[in-house]
C-alpha cells in the first residue's frame, strides 16, 4: 500500500460529511420523538390539536386514575437506586481490588461483567425464575428486589465506564503515595480514588438508572411492576397518557446523560472554581 | 477528635539551614530476600543506613534496587530477613505505620487536590489541627520555593515543579526515612541537576536518613554519602562515592561506575601488563592470563610518544574534552584531556598509560 493510500484511509471526513451524518443520525433519534410529543397533542381521530392530554395530568380525577402508574415510577426509581447501590458497594470496590491487588483476573472480570449483554433477557428470565422463588421467601416478594437481576443486566455498561476511568488514572501510584502518607485502605479508597473516579462511577451510576428505567421484559416475565410495564397497561386505555410518560422518561435519560457529560469534562480547577 | 502531632525534624532556620543534629533513622536489612515468580529479586541483602545518611541504590535495570526500595517501605513484602528501623524489625509494619516519605518515579500528586492540600495530605492523616496543618505545609512548600503555586493543580505544572511538590509532601511530616525512587529520571537534563541539588540540600538541612534508587551513575555519586552498586539482587560494592571511582572491588562496579575502556593485557604475577606498562590491579586477586584492563579515560593521555593511533572524533564537554582514539592493535579508546587541545578526527597521534592502578575482566568476560 502506497503512503498516498495511507493517508486516503485514514483521514478524517471533511466537514460535509460530518455535518451529513450528525444529521441523518440525529434525523434517526429526533423524528420518532418529534412524532411522539406531535401525538400527545393530537385530540383522537378528529384531526386537530388539543393540551388536554397534557393538563388532564395534573387534575385530581387523573391523580386517581394514573395511581397505579405513579406506583410503578415510585417502584422503577427505588429499582433504580437500589441498583446502584449494588454496582457501587460490589462492583467498584471488587473492580479495584482487581486492578491493583489481582490484575492477572482482571479479563475474568471482564468476560463475567460482559457475559449478560450477550445473554437475551428472556432467556435471562429462565434462568432467574428458580432464583427468585427463593427469593421471594427470604425477602418477600417486593418489587425492589428485582434490583438484584438488574444489577446483573447493568454490570457491561457499569463495568465499561469505571474501567475506562480506572485505566485512566495511574491507580497503583496514587494509592501507593498515599499509603506512605499514612493513609490505610479504606482513607486511600474514598479520598484518593473515589475522587479520581468520580467520572466513571457517576457514568456507571447513570447508565444503570437509564437501563433500569427502560427495562420491561424481565418485570414482566417476573409479574413485577415497574414504570415500562405500567406504560404498557396505561396505553391500551389511554395511549396519549403513556406516550407522555414515555417522553419524560427519555427526558430523564437525556439529563442524565448531559450531567455525566458536563461533570466528566468539568477539570478539577474549575471545579474547585 | 485532632490530636497535636509533634514533628520531629528541626526547624530551619530563616536563610534555610539548620543547627539542628541529624533527626533520622537508621536503617539495617539483614539478609533480605524477594523473589517473583522465581526470579531472586533480593539474594540476602545487607545494608546499614546510619542516622542522617543519603545512601544511594545504584545499578542497571532488573538489579534489585527498587524492590529494595519499596521493601523498606513495605509496598513490598519480603520472603525472609529483616528490616528494622531503629531497632524495631518492621517487616510485618503496614506500609502506612512505617513513618516514611516516599517520592515516585511517576508523578503522583493527587490529581483532585491542590498543591497546599497534597502536601497537608501526610498531617490530616496524622491529625494535625487544621491551622497547623496549613502552616506547616506552607513551610515547607517555602523550602522547595512552591508557595505561590500552592493552589495550583497538579496539571498546571510542569514536571520539576511536580517532582518538588512530591518531595514538599514527602518531607513536611518530618518522617524517620526518606525514600525516593528514581525520582529525577522524568525529567530534563538540567531541572535533574537542579532538583538533585536541592534534594540533597534539604536533606542535609533536615537530616532526615534517605535512601536514593538511581541507574544514573552521575547522579547517585553527585548527591549520595555512600553508594551501593547492586547486581542481580546482590550489592557488589558499598562506599563513598570516591572509594567507589578509584578502589572499586570488582570489575563490575569498574565498569558500571565511571567510564573504563576495555583494553586487552596480560595478567602476570597479579600485575597488568598492557603496551609495555605494568600496572596495579584493583580488587580480587586473579588468575594469570589474558585479561581485559579496564582504564579510566583520565588515566590515558594524549602525548608525544608513546602508543600510535588514529582521531576517530573529539567531543567538547565543557570543562574537558574527550577524544576517540582507534590504536593500531584496533582498539577503541576514550581519551579526556584539556579542551585547549583539539585532534582533528583522522589525525595521527601517540597516546601513553599515566600508570594508574587498573581493575581487569576475564578476556573472556562479556561484562
Amino acid at each position: 500500500m502506497s503512503a498516498n493510500q495511507a493517508v486516503r484511509i485514514g483521514a478524517e471526513p471533511s466537514a460535509l460529511a460530518r455535518r451529513l451524518i450528525l444529521g441523518i443520525i440525529g434525523a434517526i433519534f429526533l423524528i420518532p420523538v418529534i412524532a411522539m410529543i406531535e401525538f400527545t397533542f393530537r385530540n383522537g381521530l378528529a384531526g386537530d390539536y388539543t393540551t388536554s392530554h397534557w393538563t388532564g395530568l395534573f387534575s385530581e380525577d387523573s391523580a386517581r386514575t394514573y395511581r397505579g402508574l405513579y406506583q410503578a415510577i415510585e417502584n422503577s426509581l427505588v429499582l433504580a437506586a437500589v441498583t446502584v447501590g449494588i454496582v457501587l458497594v460490589l462492583l467498584l470496590p471488587t473492580m479495584v481490588l482487581v486492578h491493583m491487588q489481582f490484575p492477572r483476573l482482571k479479563r475474568t472480570l471482564e468476560f463475567i461483567c460482559i457475559i449478560p449483554i450477550t445473554v437475551p433477557a428472556i432467556v435471562l428470565v429462565v434462568g432467574l425464575a428458580p432464583v427468585y422463588s427463593v427469593v421471594v421467601q427470604v425477602l418477600g416478594g417486593s418489587t425492589w428486589t428485582l434490583a438484584f437481576a438488574y444489577g446483573i443486566t447493568v454490570l457491561p455498561y457499569a463495568y465499561r465506564a469505571i474501567q475506562s476511568n480506572l485505566d485512566a488514572i495511574p491507580v497503583k501510584t496514587l494509592s501507593e503515595a498515599a499509603s506512605t502518607l499514612g493513609a490505610g485502605w479504606m482513607t486511600v479508597l474514598w479520598k484518593i480514588l473515589l475522587p479520581n473516579l468520580r467520572r466513571g462511577v457517576l457514568a456507571a451510576s447513570f447508565i444503570s438508572i437509564a437501563v433500569v428505567l427502560g427495562e420491561f421484559t424481565i418485570a414482566s416475565l417476573l409479574n413485577r411492576r415497574n414504570l415500562q410495564t405500567a406504560l404498557l397497561q396505561v396505553s391500551q386505555s389511554d395511549p396519549w397518557v403513556a406516550v407522555i410518560f414515555a417522553l419524560a422518561a427519555l427526558a430523564l435519560a437525556f439529563v442524565l446523560l448531559l450531567i455525566i457529560g458536563r461533570l466528566g469534562a468539568a477539570s478539577p480547577s474549575r471545579r474547585k472554581s | 477528635m485532632t490530636a497535636t502531632f509533634t514533628l520531629t525534624g528541626p526547624t530551619p532556620t530563616t536563610d534555610g539551614a539548620s543547627a539542628a543534629p541529624p533527626t533520622g533513622a537508621t536503617v539495617q536489612l539483614s539478609a533480605v530476600v524477594k523473589a517473583f515468580a522465581g526470579h531472586t529479586a533480593l539474594n540476602s541483602i545487607d545494608l546499614e543506613v546510619a542516622p542522617g545518611e543519603l545512601v544511594a541504590l545504584l545499578g542497571p535495570s532488573g538489579c534489585g534496587k527498587t524492590t529494595a526500595l519499596r521493601s523498606i517501605s513495605g509496598l513490598e513484602s519480603i520472603d525472609s530477613g529483616r528490616i528494622v528501623i531503629d531497632g524495631v524489625d518492621v517487616a510485618d509494619t503496614p506500609t502506612n505505620k512505617r513513618d516514611i516519605g516516599m517520592v515516585f518515579q511517576a508523578y503522583s500528586l493527587f490529581p483532585h487536590m491542590t498543591v497546599l492540600e497534597n502536601v497537608e495530605f501526610g498531617l490530616k492523616m496524622r491529625k494535625v489541627a487544621a491551622a497547623r496543618r496549613r502552616e506547616r505545609a506552607l513551610e515547607t512548600l517555602d523550602m522547595v520555593g512552591l508557595t505561590k503555586h500552592s493552589e495550583r493543580f497538579a496539571h498546571q505544572l510542569s514536571g520539576g515543579q511536580q517532582q518538588r511538590v512530591a518531595l514538599a509532601r514527602a518531607l513536611v511530616t518530618r518522617p524517620r526515612v526518606l525514600l525516593l525512587d528514581e525520582p529525577l529520571s522524568a525529567l530534563d537534563a538540567k531541572v535533574r541537576v537542579q532538583l538533585r541539588e536541592e534534594i540533597r540540600r534539604l536533606q542535609t538541612e533536615l537530616g532526615i536518613t534517605t535512601v536514593f534508587v538511581t541507574h544514573d551513575q552521575e547522579e547517585a555519586l553527585a548527591v549520595a554519602d555512600r553508594v551501593a552498586v547492586m547486581r542481580d539482587g546482590r550489592i557488589e560494592q558499598i562506599g563513598t562515592p570516591e572509594e567507589l571511582y578509584a578502589t572499586p572491588t570488582n570489575a563490575f562496579v569498574a565498569d558500571f561506575v565511571g567510564l573504563s575502556n576495555r583494553m586487552p593485557a596480560e595478567l602476570i604475577d597479579g600485575q597488568v601488563h598492557l603496551h609495555g606498562c605494568t600496572l596495579n590491579l584493583l580488587g580480587d586477586p586473579m588468575p594469570d592470563g589474558p585479561v581485559l584492563a579496564l582504564v579510566r579515560p583520565e588515566d590515558i593521555a594524549l602525548s608525544t610518544e608513546g602508543i600510535a593511533g588514529t582521531v576517530i572524533s573529539s567531543s567538547f564537554l565543557g570543562s574537558l574534552r574527550r577524544t576517540r582514539v582507534r590504536l593500531d592493535d584496533g582498539t577503541v579508546v576514550a581519551i579526556q584531556h584539556e579542551v585547549e587541545r583539539h585532534p582533528l578526527p583522522g589525525e595521527a597521534v601517540t597516546v601513553r598509560l599515566k600508570g594508574a592502578p587498573v581493575s581487569a575482566l576475564p578476556a573472556k568476560a562479556k561484562n
